[in-house]
């Protein structure tokens, strides 16, 4: 019996508690990143933002959870039930079990998996199924030429983060997260002799491909100016159109779930994850997770910026973007990046 | 040990269960969405054995993409699934016949190593234990040195059927607005700007 | 694989790198210059062929190359060359006629130099895989360049046709190929072959050999796997047609040498008795059904289905004397079919009009006395009346077939001839004896040479046979 307990019974309990602390501190966030989201879109258009619930409006996401929550869901007379309702909960599922192979620091990760990176790009490539099925369900037009629209849009700028990912896989040489994160220790900063630095991260060497990584990041989120599937003027809310209380609460948490894993991908592919900007002493003793969340925010912060000062790409625009540029774009890049590791000796 | 078999069978019901439901749901949506499901617990099954690459790959590529064109295929056909659903009763013997023939065949090959115990000795390239070597390094291993040949044939396959694809679909229809983006970045004020000077009162 | 061992590969395959890297670079030259290279695109296509023929005449000896997939040998040589030179005049004798059929796409020079790089492959598969994924390339290409006249029904009837067929016949290769492996634990044909005569031979390998020679029987359109041979020669547009009947069937047939001579080697009895029904079937069926066609791309069609049986008689005799007879039977063939191809293409009203039928070449002998002398030569030839070349490959191959003991098989193939003789000569009499019902216009210079040349080929066998047997023989020694 002792067996069962030390084999199955703790390890299990200890997951579990891992997975819950991530879930609230992740939920938290996310909260906070919403109000960020609709702050910093209010500060670039001279606004004030939600500034009435708690000190600066603070508390204003957990406002909205509450009145999503106790409002009464409504389902459309000739809407699929089942998948109706499945449609969010696919969503939010998805979102929030990527997050089991991130880690955040230095062996804070819940799984640390050896194709890490393989598995958060299957999750997100799932993640079009949560449109898909609720924009079908609703048994509407808007939201089925919205279900259309995001199932192209997603699947071909996944087309192009797979390449930009392989190009750092070839610097890295590993699948796992924890690996690529440690690769970045040294780089091209330390090949001229500089102590580790910000420079020895991958943005640097692979900086185009740091830029498609993060356009294609918006258009696989469908984040401004790539939010066609829910572009209000021509499609209302898009595949949300049927969708009230908290099942609309859910798609809403589980895009900005996944709006999260893309920063948190951009900081461990790019950005270096864990690690201080400069090796000295008193910024490694900050722990690495403070790190990993500021440079998280940072990418957010552009996302956000994007969102108020771009405006949104047509539809035909936005698959030649894919197709026509980045595609051969990071196809090249790949090219590129293997025969210069080659002829480096670096690989 | 427990858990896995747990696992196992889990993943492995729920494949075949789902497989079952892919043939005989009414609606050809459900079909597709249990065909993913169907995916998902291979993917299960694969990650079991050990083959995390496999799994995910079938991920990637099979839930990720070709089901999604499946589901978009099928969610756009406008087709009396009904009457289509007729005559599966009168075809349901010739089915479940050659399902038979296909499992009894199946199981002579995989058998074949019962019968002639020597050929599992001919494999040619031993897979290395999963502590030595990830499977995605192993596979990498052999795709790129022994089977390069058809790694790279299967490649010109695929090029062949893409070219066909086109070939067989694409029109460049006339009288259709195109953008050219090139032409509009390339513009320059002066050829984009008239300046003109208008009186009051006299219009253009 | 070690790095060196993938040079000295990639050295071995070097023609068919040339034929691929063309390919690809072909495509960007027509995606960049747009429909108006397709000519530009056609004449590369036809050099990047010359060029990789010229790297093959100038290579010697042979040798594995890629862990096994891959051989290079005289037989390989030989066979490879005559495709090439098959594509070669088939592209050639499209550079004028493309505009005419509306397939005017810089798309298909681009299929056929990968349908031809499929077919090099197929000639040098020397594992099962590598087997599969040729056949699987050239035959990609081949569904997609039948159904390119898009607007055309018979065209698109014709690619889904051979489609659908096709993958139902890749189906069994596979499935022969899985039992092989099965029950041999190889997919080498040097490996099974070695398996087989330390006795391995079973009932499940037969079944796997059954199966995959139905999926090859299927590829060169032998019966009983024939059906789709004359829709799909009616439908596809001519062009394709002739490439269609020339070299693919070269390098399907090499590939069927190589399998039961190299793989199964070992049971021959067992392959024996398979090729000799699918001969004998096919040169009965070819002979007693073309006697109703009306279409001449039909007649063609049922004509191939017979000559296939006639070169598979040289198979089943499976000894020198036989492969030597297969080679120049299909070396003789291609000509024969190229030529009539030509003829069929030079089958125009002067209005524009393209007419197909048998009828129409009626007093050919009046309007055109020049091609009515070739395309009487070629039906002889094909007919296999002395002394023109297609009787010299039959000869050869029933003389195997009598040395091989296999006399019924022989007996039954020249009455089979005869019988086949009587719709060629129905031709003959066409052209020569009715009278005209309309003149053709003036064929193109390209069309004119190839049917000249093959009708200088068949008329002046006697000349040039020698060298060429001897090549023959040279090539079917790698066997034996």
């Amino acid at each position: 019996m002792d067996g069962f307990f030390s084999t199955y019974v703790w390890p299990a309990a200890i997951m579990i508690g891992q997975t819950l602390l991530l879930l609230v501190a992740l939920l938290i966030f996310i909260a906070y990143i919403l109000l960020a989201d609709r702050k910093i879109w209010a500060a670039v258009q001279l606004r004030r933002g939600p500034n009435v619930v708690g000190p600066f409006g603070l508390f204003q996401s957990f406002a909205d959870l509450l009145k999503f929550v106790v409002k009464e869901p409504v389902i459309p007379a000739s809407a699929n039930k089942v998948l109706f309702l499945l449609a969010p909960l696919v969503t939010v599922t998805l979102a929030l079990a990527a997050w089991a192979v991130v880690p955040l620091n230095e062996n804070w990760v819940i799984a640390n998996i050896n194709v890490g990176i393989l598995y958060v790009l299957a999750i997100s490539s799932l993640e079009v199924y949560g449109i898909i099925m609720g924009g079908w369900a609703s048994n509407s037009k808007y939201p089925f030429l919205s279900a259309l629209r995001s199932a192209a849009q997603m699947v071909s700028y996944e087309v192009s983060i797979g390449f930009v990912i392989v190009t750092v896989l070839l610097c890295v040489g590993s699948l796992n997260l924890t690996d690529i994160v440690n690769s970045q220790r040294d780089g091209l900063g330390t090949m001229i002799g500089l102590p580790g630095s910000f420079l020895d991260w991958y943005w640097l060497p692979l900086f185009p491909m740091f830029i498609v990584f993060f356009i294609s990041a918006l258009a696989e989120t469908n984040r401004p100016p790539f939010d066609l599937v829910e572009a209000e003027s021509e499609l209302v809310a898009g595949f949300m159109v049927e969708y009230g209380s908290t099942p609309y609460m859910m798609f809403m948490l589980g895009e900005y779930a996944a709006i999260c894993l893309m920063c948190a991908l951009t900081t461990i592919l790019f950005l270096g994850g864990w690690l201080p900007p400069v090796d000295v002493w008193f910024l490694n003793w900050v722990p690495g997770i403070i790190w990993f969340v500021l440079k998280a925010t940072l990418v957010f912060f552009m996302i956000a910026m994007v969102k108020a000062f771009v405006p949104r790409y047509r539809y035909d625009q936005l698959m030649r973007l894919g197709w026509k540029v980045f595609l051969p774009l990071s196809l090249v890049m790949v090219f590129l990046v293997a025969v210069t590791l080659k002829l480096g000796g670096w690989a | 040990m427990g858990l896995q078999t747990l696992f196992f069978y889990l993943f492995a019901f729920i494949a075949v269960a789902s497989a079952f439901m892919v043939v005989s749901a009414r609606n050809p949506v459900y079909s597709v969405l249990f065909l993913i499901l169907t995916f998902f617990n291979a993917a299960g099954l694969f990650l079991l054995t050990g083959a995390e690459f496999l799994a995910m790959i079938l991920l990637v590529v099979y839930i990720g993409a070709v089901a999604v064109l499946f589901l978009f295929v099928v969610m756009m056909l406008d087709v009396d699934f009904a009457q289509m659903r007729a005559g599966v009763l009168e075809y349901a013997p010739i089915g479940a016949l050659v399902g038979l023939i296909l499992a009894a065949e199946l199981i002579i090959v995989v058998a074949g190593s019962v019968f002639s115990p020597e050929i599992a000795k001919t494999v040619p390239m031993p897979i290395p234990a999963l502590s030595q070597r990830t499977n995605t390094a192993a596979l990498g291993d052999v795709i790129y040195t022994h089977y390069i040949y058809f790694f790279q044939i299967a490649g010109l396959v695929l090029f062949v059927a893409m070219i066909g694809a086109i070939v067989l679909t694409l029109r460049h229809r006339p009288n259709i607005k195109r953008q050219n983006i090139s032409q509009q970045v390339g513009r320059t004020p002066e050829t984009a700007v008239q300046v003109v000077k208008v009186r009051p009162g006299q219009g253009l | 694989m070690t790095v060196e061992a993938l040079y000295a590969s990639l050295g071995l395959s070097l023609p068919e790198l040339i034929l691929a890297i063309g390919a690809l670079a072909l495509l960007m030259v027509g995606v960049f210059l747009g429909e108006k290279a397709t000519g530009l695109v056609n004449w590369l296509a036809i050099g990047v062929i010359a060029l990789a023929g010229i790297v093959l005449l100038s290579m010697n000896g042979s040798g594995v190359a890629y862990g096994g997939a891959f051989l290079a040998d005289p037989f390989a040589r030989f066979m490879k060359l005559v495709a090439l030179l098959g594509s070669a005049i088939a592209l050639f004798m499209t550079t004028g006629q493309a505009k005419l059929y509306n397939m005017n796409r810089f798309e298909y020079p681009v299929l056929i130099l990968l349908a031809t790089l499929g077919m090099m492959l197929m000639i040098s598969a020397n594992d099962m895989m590598s087997l599969y994924m040729a056949l699987e390339l050239q035959s990609l290409a081949a569904y997609v360049v039948a159904a390119m006249n898009r607007d055309d029904v018979r065209s698109t009837e014709a690619g889904l046709k051979y489609f659908v067929l096709g993958a139902l016949s890749s189906g069994m290769l596979l499935y022969g190929m899985s039992l092989v492996y099965g029950f041999t634990g190889q997919t080498g044909f040097p490996e099974i072959a070695a398996f087989l005569s330390s006795g391995g031979r079973s009932l499940g390998v037969i079944f796997g050999l059954v199966f995959i020679l139905a999926g090859v029987a299927f590829k060169i359109s032998a019966v009983p796997f024939h059906m789709w041979t004359p829709d799909v020669y009616q439908g596809a547009p001519t062009p394709v047609t002739t490439f269609l009947a020339s070299a693919p069937k070269v390098a399907a047939i090499a590939m069927i040498v190589r399998v039961v001579i190299i793989a199964f080697q070992p049971i021959t009895t067992d392959w024996q008795q398979v090729i000799v029904f699918i001969s004998i079937a096919s040169m009965l069926l070819g002979s007693f059904a073309a006697i109703g066609q009306k279409n001449i791309k039909r007649l063609m069609a049922y004509s191939s289905i017979g000559h296939m049986g006639y070169a598979l008689v040289g198979l089943a005799a499976g000894s020198l004397q036989g492969v030597q007879g297969v080679i120049l039977y299909m070396v003789i063939y291609m000509v024969m079919t190229l030529g009539s191809f030509a003829c069929i293409l030079a089958m125009r009203r002067p209005d524009g009009e393209h007419v197909e039928n048998v009828s129409d070449l009626a007093g050919l002998s009046q309007t055109n006395p020049f091609m009515a002398v070739v395309l009487t030569a070629l039906m002889f030839s094909l007919a296999g009346i002395p002394p023109l070349a297609g009787f010299f490959a039959k000869y050869f191959v029933f003389l195997a077939a009598i040395q091989a003991h296999l006399y019924a098989l022989a007996i039954i193939g020249v009455l089979a001839s005869v019988v086949g003789a009587y719709y060629y000569l129905r031709v003959v009499k066409l052209m020569w004896f009715d009278d005209a019902k309309g003149s053709f216009a003036r064929p193109e210079a390209s069309l004119r040479l190839v049917y000249s040349l093959s009708g200088l080929f068949l008329i002046g066998y006697l000349l040039i046979g020698g060298p060429l047997g001897a090549a023959a023989e040279a090539a079917a020694r790698t066997f034996f």
